[in-house]
């Protein structure tokens, strides 16, 4: 693909070989940035992550820095999992730990009146229209695996519920996040990822 | 007792299939009359997947180190085209077994005999790779008023509860239990639903049903009765093209919520 490619931030959390395939799929080009500066030219970053937000500490400092500074100047940007829940201001799992900030609120443990970790597929109810989840229905089902969970605001695109609704997607101008893995998702995945780079374009 | 009851989750309860590979082949009897090159992993999980399958799990019977090295080739073939999650198990004994696995595509490893050797594998591979990516597979048999865990394919007794031990594994950081009926498997007499609840009720992590699938309403059971998340099969979807369609299609009008496809 001609052009400057989408950057996937690699800080350690997780095996990101699934996040690549998906993105090989639809055919886009994802770089691997080694350092902060590297991102000066991508045309999206898609910052993916699984697991605990403290997880998410490698990426405070430089990488907040050059990350917000693409955000500032209009570059498209993806959380998936927990990177969707960096996105917000902060986590109840690591209260020293801040997130990215760019959606407002704190991300919180699913209510123990269900099984948590929410592991599985569940439904997509849209709160209003958006650009990432184009072409999709509403009420489609998507891949979970996570225990804490983003507030809904108006921010939200799709509100999934597990002992409480929370945000499966947002998306505040080109700022998307999924809370569900596309990569994993089966062909409604697969065009969530489409929709993201057409809104790189 | 549903612990998703329908106005608290909109989960859907899993079905996942199992292919049993070895050197690059699916060994159990797979007869599907429109496969080109029957027993090939990669077409059967795309097949597979078409029909709404929510999960697939490779499970690797190789008997020897050589038969093991085609191992990753049938993960990179099948994580190619297979955009669902991917568990693969059998033999995986160290970190750098499953750092091969996840390398060549898994999104999860399925772990036996090892961690009940050393326990704290879990952890290390929850620490790695997230507890998401760690599945720990209990065998267990019923002996008495308990469940008996049995290692190296249900041979070696460990003196273990498989309550206790499935309870041990989540606080190690396992994130899912695979929990097979040593009793059941093969006899398509049904799941062991007692078994199933009983490791449901003490774990908040999600336990997969397996052994003794031969009917659509052992799944029925398993999902109410035996609080199953998840039910594994392999060769109640080998006797028809339309098993996993059907199957979701019986256990929605049965009033289990699936994920249905198409």
């Amino acid at each position: 693909m001609a052009g400057p490619a989408i950057a996937l931030i690699d800080y350690g959390a997780g095996n990101l070989t699934s996040v690549r395939k998906g993105f090989a799929a639809i055919g886009a080009a994802l770089v691997t940035p080694h350092s902060p500066a590297d991102l000066g030219g991508v045309r999206a970053i898609v910052v993916p992550g699984v697991g605990h937000f403290q997880a998410t500490s490698p990426l405070g400092g430089e990488w907040k820095a050059a990350i917000l500074e693409a955000a500032v100047r209009g570059t498209p940007l993806l959380g998936i999992c927990l990177g969707l829940q960096w996105l917000f201001e902060s986590s109840t799992e690591a209260e020293d730990v801040a997130g990215l900030g760019l959606m407002v609120g704190r991300c919180e443990r699913l209510p123990p009146v269900v099984k948590v970790p929410h592991v599985g597929w569940n439904a997509l109810d849209f709160t209003r229209e958006s650009r990432l989840l184009g072409g999709i229905s509403d009420g489609a089902e998507v891949y979970f695996t996570h225990s804490y969970a983003a507030p809904v605001t108006a921010d939200c695109i799709a509100v999934t519920t597990h002992g409480r609704p929370f945000a499966a997607a947002v998306e505040r101008d080109h700022i998307c996040g999924v809370q569900f893995h596309p990569e994993k998702s089966g062909d409604v995945g697969l065009q969530v990822l489409r929709n993201f780079v057409t809104m790189c374009q | 007792m549903n612990p998703n009851p329908s106005n608290l989750s909109n989960l859907k309860k899993r079905i996942i299939a199992c292919l049993d590979v070895r050197d690059g082949s699916v060994v159990k009897g797979v007869n599907f009359e429109g496969l080109r090159r029957a027993g090939d992993p990669a077409e059967l999980a795309t097949r597979y997947n078409v029909e709404g399958i929510d999960e697939v799990v490779i499970l690797d019977v190789a008997a020897t180190l050589e038969q093991r090295r085609a191992l990753a080739d049938t993960i990179r073939a099948v994580s190619a085209q297979l955009f669902i999650p991917l568990a693969v198990g059998g033999g995986i004994k160290t970190e750098a077994d499953a750092d091969a696995v996840i390398e060549a595509g898994a999104d999860k490893v399925s772990l036996n005999s090892a961690p009940l050797a050393d326990p704290a594998l879990l952890t290390r591979l929850a620490g790695r790779y997230g507890s998401q990516a760690v599945v720990v597979a209990i065998d267990a048999k019923r002996d008495g008023g308990r469940y008996a865990v049995f290692a190296r394919s249900g041979s070696t007794a460990t003196g273990r509860d498989a309550v206790e031990w499935a309870r041990e594994a989540e606080a190690r950081g396992a994130g899912e239990v695979l929990l097979t009926s040593i009793d059941r498997d093969g006899t398509r007499a049904g799941f062991d639903c007692e078994m199933t609840a009983a490791v449901s009720a003490a774990v908040s992590i999600p336990v997969i049903a397996s052994g003794g699938a031969g009917t659509f309403a052992h799944f029925v059971e398993v999902f109410t009765t035996g609080a199953a998340d998840a039910a594994l099969a392999a060769s109640i979807f080998h006797y028809s093209e339309h098993a996993v369609s059907d199957l979701k299609e019986y256990l929605s009008e049965a009033g289990v919520p699936v994920r249905l496809v198409g």
